[in-house]
C-alpha cells in the first residue's frame, strides 16, 4: 500500500526556510559555541558557531535555523519597521486633510 | 511571540493591504515572483492572496530545495543506506519524497534504519552515540542551511570522527534566479527576495538583477507584515520606474551577509561544475560538493554512488510549474494522479511546493463563493 | 504503516476493510462508540488499544491513557462509562515494577473516573515485540438521556466548541522521547472529560448535535471527519483556538500545526446556535473547563472541508492528518 507516501505538509512543515526568533538564556560555560535559547517558553540548545564574529550575549535575540543561530535580531530595526508601517495610514490621513482644502480667488482656503 | 506577533498585528496588516490597493495601478497587471519556498508557504498559511487586489499575481519560484532535487539523488542516497550498518539521517521534509523505489519513510517501513533529525548536529550526535554504525546525513538546502552542514563537518573532522558522512545536495539560489530570468516563457515584473538565504549571502549577490535585468528586488521577511511591506516597496519602485535592491528584512539580514557562515561554506564546499535541477535541467555552478580536504566525510567518496538518473513521468509538468510558467492546476496530473496523498513530484510533497499549497488552498476554495463575507 | 496515525489512511482502513466486512449493513456514520441493545437494554460499548512510547511521561502514563481514552470515547458518544475490561500484551522480560506501576496507574485513573475494572487478560510476546507493553481497554456504559448525537443533524450556523488548549499531549510525548534537544514545561492533558460532557449535556442537551475527542490527528482530523459526514463546511477562527505558549513554540520550532497534534483530555462539540452561550458558560464554570472556547461554526461552504481564518481575513483549508508525524503517541 502506498499510504506512507503522503505529503509532508503536516509533518514537520518544511524546514528549509523555517527560521524563528529565540532569546539567549545562557551560554554553556564549557562551550562558547553552545547556548540555551528560549523560544516561547520552549528551551533548546542552539549552536552559535556561525556567529563567532559577533558573539551574542544572554538576553540577545537570534534567528534560529536547523539548530544554528544565523543572525542577531536587531530590536531597533524591528521598532523602526513597526514605526514605518504605522506611519502608512497616517500619511494617507494627512494627504486627505490636505486634499480636502483648496484656495479661492481671494487666497482663502475653503473645504472642497 | 516576540518578533513574530508584532508582525502579524491585524490592524497594521489591514492598513498595509490598503496601501497596496492604493499603489496598485488598475491599468497594470503585476507579476511578482517570490523565490523562496518559505515565502510560498507563508502566502498560503496566512491567506495573503485574499488581501491583494486582483491585478497583483504572485508567481512561485523554485526556491524549495526539496522540490528541485531530482528523484535520482534520493535513490542514490537511499542506496547508500541499504547497508545495515548505515543509519540514514535526514530532515523531516525528505521523509515522504518519492524515490523510484519509494520514499525514505517507505524504506524505513521495509527495515532500513532511517532517522529524522532537526539539525545536522543531531546527525553528528547520532554518530557519537552509535560508534559501531555509520551515520549518513542526507543534506539539502540552499545557502541558508549549507553553513550549518559545513560547520558540522568541520567539527567531525576536528574530532576525528570516522563514522559520519554527508551526502551533499546543497544548491545555490542565484543560478536558479538566473535560470528563471533566462527562460523565454517567463515574464516577471519584480522579485520578493529570499529572506533567510540572505542572512548568509547578504544583499549584494542580487545586484545583477537590478543592473542587468532592470527588475526590482526586495529582500523580505516571512511574517504577513513583512511580505505585505515588501510588496508595497516593490510597487513603489515599479511606479517610479526604479530598479534597486532593497532590504525589508533589516532586523535580521545584514547587507554584507554572514562572513563566518560564508567562511565555513568555503572551507568545506566548492561549486560543482553543474548539477541537475528537477524542472530546470542542468545548471552550471549551481550546487555544492565536498572539497578534497573533507573527502573522508563525503558520502559520495566513502561509498560508491550509483549515479541514478531518473526522469519524472513525462506527463508530470514539475519543471514548468517550478519555473512559474504553469500554475499547478494546469499540470495534467494535478488533482488526479498527483495529489498530496499520492504525490508524483516533490512539489506536491513539500509544504513549500506550490502544488501542495495550491491543492489545499486554491483548488478547494475555487468551489466556494463569498466565504469571507460569510465569516466576516 | 500510516494507518494507525488517525488520519486519512486509518479512515480508509476502517471504512474500506473493517466496515463492510465486520459492521454489517449499517449505514450509520462511524462514531467513537457503538450504541447497541442488549436484551432490550440500551448499552454503549467501545474498545481501544494504547500504544505509547515512552510508557511514562509528564502528566501520565500508558495506564492512564488506557482508562481515560476509553471513558472519553464513551463520553463523547453520549454515554457514561460504567465498566472496563483490560487486556495487556507484554514484552517478555518487562520488569515487574513497570507493570505494577501501570496497573496502579490504571486503578487510580479508574477510581478518579468513577469506573470499575471488571476483568482482564494478559499475554506475553517475545522480547523485541510490543514496545514493552500494549494495553487494550473495552468499556461499557449507559447512554445519557435527552441527547441525540448524529453528524447528519448538524446544520449551518451551528457552533463548534472546544473544551481547552490543544497539543499538550502530542508535544509532551514528542519531547519525552528525548530525541530532540527541546525542553518545555508541558504535561499530557490526559483526564476523563466525562464531567465536562455531563455539564454540557445538562446545559445544552437538546441542542447538542455531535461530539468527538480529538486524539490522533488532532482537531483538524476530527472536524474534517465531521465535515465529510455532514456534507457541510466548518469555519475555524485561528485566534479563538486555545493553545499554550509552549505548544506554539514547539510547533513553530518543528514546523508542526497544533491543529494536527493529538489530545487526550479534550473534546469538540457542535451545538445549535441558540444553545451556544449556555453551553460555553456551563463548560467555563465546570472544573477543568475554564479554557473552553467557541472556536468556529458550521457553514455551507467549503462543503466537506475545514477552513481556518486569520484575524485579518486571510484563510486556508486544513486537511485531516495525512501520514504520521508523531508515531506511537496514544
Amino acid at each position: 500500500m502506498n499510504d506512507d507516501r503522503h505529503d509532508s505538509q503536516q509533518f514537520g512543515g518544511c524546514r528549509m526556510c523555517l527560521a524563528i526568533p529565540g532569546k539567549i538564556i545562557e551560554i554553556s560555560p564549557d562551550n562558547p559555541d553552545s547556548a540555551l535559547v528560549d523560544v516561547v517558553s520552549v528551551r533548546r540548545r542552539v549552536d552559535l558557531g556561525l556567529l563567532q564574529d559577533d558573539r551574542p550575549q544572554p538576553g540577545d535575540w537570534v534567528l534560529i535555523h536547523v539548530g544554528f543561530a544565523m543572525s542577531k535580531i536587531s530590536e531597533q530595526d524591528a521598532l523602526d519597521q513597526m514605526q514605518t508601517l504605522r506611519a502608512l495610514g497616517e500619511e494617507e490621513a494627512a494627504m486627505q486633510e490636505v486634499q480636502g482644502y483648496s484656495v479661492d480667488e481671494a487666497g482663502n482656503s475653503k473645504p472642497n | 511571540m516576540k518578533f513574530v506577533d508584532e508582525f502579524r498585528e491585524p490592524e497594521l496588516v489591514t492598513r498595509t493591504a490598503e496601501e497596496i490597493r492604493r499603489l496598485a495601478d488598475p491599468k497594470r497587471h503585476y507579476r511578482l515572483m517570490e523565490v523562496c519556498g518559505g515565502h510560498t508557504h507563508a502566502i498560503y498559511r496566512f491567506g495573503l492572496k485574499d488581501l491583494l487586489p486582483e491585478n497583483i499575481e504572485l508567481i512561485h519560484g523554485p526556491g524549495c530545495p526539496v522540490c528541485v532535487l531530482p528523484m535520482g539523488r534520493i535513490d542514490d542516497g537511499l542506496s547508500l543506506a541499504e547497508d545495515p550498518n548505515v543509519i540514514f539521517a535526514a530532515f523531516g521534509d525528505m521523509m515522504r519524497v518519492p524515490g523510484a523505489k519509494g520514499s525514505p519513510l517507505e524504506h524505513k517501513a521495509r527495515g532500513m534504519d532511517v532517522r529524522i533529525v532537526y539539525s545536522p548536529s543531531d546527525a553528528l550526535k547520532l554518530a557519537r552515540a552509535n560508534p559501531d554504525r555509520h551515520v549518513m546525513f542526507f543534506a539539502i538546502g540552499f545557502e541558508t542551511t549549507a553553513p550549518s552542514t559545513a560547520l558540522t563537518m568541520m567539527r567531525a573532522k576536528a574530532e576525528g570522527m570516522r563514522n559520519f558522512s554527508v551526502f551533499c545536495n546543497h544548491v545555490t539560489i542565484i543560478p536558479a534566479i538566473r535560470a528563471i530570468l533566462d527562460s523565454p516563457d517567463m515574464r516577471l515584473d519584480a522579485f520578493i527576495g529570499p529572506g533567510h538565504v540572505s542572512t548568509v549571502i547578504g544583499c549584494r549577490p542580487y545586484e545583477w538583477i537590478v543592473k542587468d535585468e532592470r527588475k526590482p528586488i526586495v529582500v523580505s521577511g516571512f511574517e504577513p507584515l513583512d511580505m505585505l511591506q515588501s510588496i508595497v516597496m516593490l510597487l513603489r519602485q515599479l511606479r517610479d520606474g526604479e530598479a534597486k535592491v532593497e532590504n525589508q528584512y533589516k532586523r535580521v539580514v545584514p547587507w554584507e551577509g554572514n562572513r563566518a557562515a560564508l567562511r565555513a561554506m568555503a572551507e568545506v564546499f566548492q561549486l560543482r561544475p553543474y548539477f541537475e535541477w528537477r524542472g530546470l535541467g542542468f545548471i552550471s555552478q549551481s550546487a555544492l560538493r565536498v572539497r578534497d580536504e573533507y573527502a573522508e566525510w563525503d558520502a559520495e567518496r566513502r561509498f560508491s554512488v550509483p549515479g541514478v538518473r531518473v526522469t519524472d513521468p513525462k506527463a508530470a509538468q514539475c519543471g514548468e510549474v517550478l519555473k512559474g510558467v504553469l500554475k499547478p492546476h494546469q499540470c495534467k496530473l494535478f488533482g488526479r494522479e498527483c495529489t498530496p496523498e499520492h504525490p508524483i513530484g516533490a512539489l506536491m510533497v513539500s509544504s513549500e511546493g506550490s502544488c501542495a499549497a495550491y491543492y489545499n488552498y486554491e483548488h478547494r476554495k475555487a468551489a466556494m463563493v463569498n466565504i469571507l463575507s460569510q465569516t466576516a | 504503516m500510516a494507518h494507525g496515525a488517525g488520519g486519512k489512511a486509518s479512515r480508509r482502513l476502517v471504512e474500506g476493510l473493517f466496515a463492510p466486512l465486520l459492521f454489517g449493513a449499517s449505514t450509520e456514520p462511524l462514531g467513537d462508540a457503538a450504541h447497541v441493545s442488549v436484551g432490550g437494554v440500551p448499552v454503549a460499548i467501545t474498545t481501544d488499544a494504547f500504544v505509547v512510547k515512552p510508557l511514562r511521561f509528564p502528566g501520565g502514563s500508558i495506564g492512564e491513557l488506557a482508562v481515560n481514552g476509553t471513558v472519553n470515547d464513551l463520553a463523547v458518544s453520549g454515554a457514561k462509562a460504567e465498566t472496563l475490561v483490560v487486556s495487556y500484551v507484554l514484552e517478555a522480560g518487562l520488569p515487574s515494577e513497570i507493570l505494577e506501576a501501570e496497573v496502579r496507574a490504571m486503578a487510580d485513573a479508574a477510581r478518579k473516573a468513577g469506573v470499575q475494572i471488571a476483568a482482564g487478560d494478559t499475554k506475553v510476546v517475545e522480547h523485541g515485540k510490543a514496545d514493552s507493553m500494549y494495553i487494550t481497554t473495552t468499556g461499557i456504559g449507559s447512554p445519557m438521556r435527552g441527547i441525540k448525537l448524529d453528524p447528519r443533524s448538524v446544520r449551518t450556523g451551528d457552533r463548534v466548541l472546544l473544551s481547552g488548549p490543544i497539543g499538550d499531549h502530542g508535544i509532551t510525548i514528542l519531547l519525552a522521547r528525548g530525541e530532540l534537544d527541546l525542553e518545555a514545561d508541558l504535561r499530557s492533558d490526559t483526564r476523563s472529560v466525562l464531567p465536562l460532557v455531563q455539564a454540557l449535556v445538562r446545559a445544552a442537551g437538546p441542542g447538542l448535535r455531535w461530539m468527538r475527542d480529538p486524539t490522533r490527528g488532532g482537531v483538524a482530523t476530527s472536524l474534517n471527519e465531521l465535515a465529510r459526514d455532514c456534507g457541510l463546511g466548518i469555519t475555524l477562527h485561528e485566534e479563538a483556538v486555545p493553545v499554550r505558549d509552549a505548544v506554539r513554540g514547539a510547533c513553530e520550532l518543528l514546523g508542526l500545526d497544533p491543529l494536527h497534534i493529538a489530545n487526550e483530555g479534550q473534546f469538540l462539540a457542535v451545538v445549535a446556535p441558540e444553545y451556544a452561550d449556555a453551553a460555553i458558560n456551563a463548560l467555563n464554570l465546570a472544573p477543568g473547563g475554564e479554557d473552553a472556547q467557541i472556536i468556529g461554526e458550521v457553514s455551507e461552504q467549503p462543503a466537506g472541508s475545514v477552513l481556518v481564518t486569520t484575524s485579518y481575513g486571510g484563510s486556508r483549508i486544513i486537511d485531516m492528518l495525512v501520514g504520521d508525524p508523531l508515531p506511537r503517541i496514544c
